[in-house]
């Protein structure tokens, strides 16, 4: 009886998903040696800390918070802040600095909190969004301690080096990242398993229900505010160290959005989504960006298709797909799958095509109407190129589209035999 | 669990609630003592989920007086109410959708056990709470669908899990609305037997339209007609009393 409720206590599973997380975080560096994937590595550690922070608010608690980017950015600032005052004696080691950005988002997520939770649902958004702007537009009228548009800069390597570490080589912040990175995501895991993780959850599903359990819905929510602003703050001081300097954009809106999307994108029902969505955040960021001029346009598709077709991202796709596999039907599906990556791929070159000609005509004209993508020479000023690409989109959307139907029939069917097998299991 | 004061009461001392300019609870008074299972009765509209709300806190009185226990709890918030002593079921089945039923059972106790805002104790290691989750479980008659979403129960184990996390933090007093709501006769007929065992020794106040569930579950009958209470006596006098067969019970005792 008394073991019935305790899961596994020593769970060999999640050991091994600890170790593995570890171990990746330890050995990508090595894997991807080139300065671009120090530099792609390092980012990733800060944004999966962000987009988990933010999930404490989203995810778990119902929060929808349009102003995250406060709490990242704040810190940020003050680590940097701190960063510069270690050059004129404060005692604070580099390798400690995180902790002051952590710090700061306690206390701003205190103070801001303190107005946001008293309320929910679309007031809560509200709030966050106009707290936001408000901090944004102080940022550009306090230069002495936004810096004004130059922003703040500083240098990391400074104080008594020990070891040989002064974290001036990329690898060795790296690894400091890495170590906060591991660090903040098992702790934010381990919220998830203890009381006021879970009556978060509650109060997500039915705050009302909470207050008649004796629970004060604002107190829950407004604790948990103050958590995700530690955990964001860690992240904005990690950044602040990473780039040696800190501009206004960083509490901006702007990343306030990165951080809704990219967290939703990855999936805010799984506690790992945001770890996806932290990884696709960078890879946007840096590499799509460096590709096309057109990536937001890209990630605004990709954001609209994501949320008419799988509301719950990434990680929720994966789950649903792993369950298949446990009753052994993902084989059933797996032509599909084919079918429906293939047509997305043809509507994508299409929908691609005509995007880049269009951003061409309008930014890269000088050079004239030529323009090379995917390995096609296109010619924007050509009517044959825009009715090839509106041809190649039509037909990739039109055979995505029944195929979708296919696969909706075939994933309902597979759904209901699932249902079955395990109704015949649950009578046993 | 919490200790039951041996003499755990509610009283009512000339309740009033208006919305607007209606007045919708007309001065209720109303003595209900501890391990009394009273049974709320009365026409649509009469206001009898309204006084439900005023004494959970949902909504404050306009005046008036609550008194649980001697202590006044008018005016209160909810949770402030709850951890006095006194809780409640809802009409509208209120559980926790994307919870398992093992976790909406645990969210019932954990304030009464103490854990309160805790983020530094794991639940897994919460023994106690866990055991008494897992006893809870079992009276509802809820074990094997232990780990399934509250969301994907049927309606009557919704309603069972509605009653299951009313009592779970042992608070002495319990208040439910419509218990038996959209249930057929054999259910509801099961479903009153399970409430009379879950309440045991507790002070139960229980609105229902349900003839036969009022007269099978309470030891005192109060009758709410317009806000205000007609009459509050054993279950035979109401049934005597013509003022009641006037305002209410003609109809709807002939359809029972």
């Amino acid at each position: 009886m008394n073991t019935q409720y305790a899961y596994k206590p020593a769970n060999v599973g999640r050991w091994l998903i600890w170790s593995l997380f570890a171990l990746v975080l330890a050995g990508a560096p090595h894997i991807f040696t080139s300065g671009l994937g120090t530099t792609v590595l390092t980012q990733m550690g800060i944004a999966i800390i962000a987009c988990l922070s933010y999930n404490i608010l989203l995810g778990q608690g119902g929060m929808l918070s349009f102003g995250h980017a406060v709490y990242t950015g704040l810190g940020a600032f003050l680590t940097m802040h701190a960063l510069n005052r270690i050059g004129e004696g404060l005692p604070l080691p580099v390798s400690l600095l995180p902790l002051v950005g952590g710090l700061a988002g306690i206390g701003f997520a205190v103070l801001f909190g303190y107005v946001s939770t008293r309320k929910s649902g679309t007031t809560f958004a509200m709030i966050t969004l106009g707290l936001g702007e408000l901090v944004f537009a102080l940022s550009l009228m306090i230069p002495e301690f936004f810096g004004g548009e130059g922003g703040v800069s500083g240098n990391r390597v400074t104080g008594p080096v020990r070891a040989g570490i002064s974290f001036g080589p990329p690898i060795q912040i790296y690894y400091l990242i890495a170590v906060y990175t591991f660090l903040s995501v098992a702790a934010m895991f381990a919220f998830t398993r203890t009381p006021l993780g879970r009556m978060l959850n509650a109060v997500r599903d039915n705050p009302e229900r909470v207050e008649f359990v004796g629970y004060n819905t604002r107190m829950v929510r407004y604790i948990a505010f103050i958590l995700a602003g530690f955990f964001a703050g860690i992240a904005g001081g990690l950044g602040a160290l990473n780039f040696e300097i800190v501009t206004a954009e960083v509490v901006g809106t702007a990343r306030s959005g990165a951080y809704l999307l990219f967290t939703f994108l990855g999936g805010a029902t799984f506690f790992f989504g945001p770890i996806i969505g932290g990884i696709l955040m960078v890879l946007a960021f840096v590499l799509l960006s460096e590709y096309t001029q057109a990536w937001l346009l890209y990630l605004g598709l990709i954001f609209i298709f994501m949320v008419m077709y799988a509301p719950g991202g990434i990680a929720s796709l994966i789950m649903m797909n792993l369950r298949l596999a446990k009753y052994g039907r993902l084989r059933q599906i797996w032509v599909s799958y084919l079918g429906l990556g293939v047509c997305a791929l043809v509507v994508l070159t299409g929908a691609a095509v005509l995007i880049e000609m269009v951003y061409h005509l309008q930014l890269g004209s000088v050079v004239g109407p030529q323009l090379q993508f995917l390995g096609l020479s296109l010619n924007a000023g050509n009517v044959n190129s825009w009715f090839g690409a509106v041809f190649v989109l039509l037909t990739g959307l039109g055979l995505f589209e029944l195929l979708r139907r296919q696969f909706l029939r075939e994933w309902s069917d597979i759904q209901e035999r699932i249902e079955e097998e395990t109704k015949g299991r649950d009578l046993l | 669990m919490s200790q039951i004061p041996a003499n755990f009461s509610l009283e009512l001392k000339d309740l009033r609630k208006s919305f607007g300019k209606t007045e919708i609870i007309r001065g209720v008074n109303l003595a209900v003592s501890s391990g009394e299972r009273v049974g709320i009765i009365g026409p649509n509209g009469a206001g009898k989920s309204t006084l439900f709300n005023l004494i959970s806190g949902r909504f404050a009185p306009s005046s008036g007086q609550v008194l649980l226990n001697g202590q006044r709890i008018d005016g209160k918030q909810p949770y402030e109410i709850n951890r006095a002593g006194l809780s409640r079921s809802f009409q509208i089945t209120h559980v926790f959708p994307k919870l398992s039923v093992f976790e909406n059972l645990r969210c019932g106790l954990l304030w009464s056990m103490g854990y309160r805002y805790s983020f530094w104790k794991f639940l897994a290691d919460l023994k106690d709470a866990n055991e008494r989750t897992l006893e809870l479980m079992s009276m509802i008659k809820l074990d094997r669908k232990r780990d399934m979403l509250a969301a994907n129960l049927t309606y009557s184990e919704q309603r069972s899990l509605e009653i299951g996390i009313t009592i779970a933090g042992g608070a002495p007093v319990i208040l439910l609305d419509e218990p038996t709501a959209g249930m057929s006769r054999s259910e509801s007929r099961d479903f009153v037997r399970l409430i009379k065992e879950v309440t045991i020794g507790k002070t139960l106040l229980t609105v229902e339209h349900d003839m036969g569930v009022v007269f099978g579950l309470a030891d005192k009958i109060a009758v709410v007609v317009y806000g205000e209470v007609i009459d509050f006596d054993l279950p035979d006098k109401v049934r005597a009393n013509p003022r009641v067969q006037e305002a209410y019970l003609g109809t709807a005792h002939a359809q029972s």
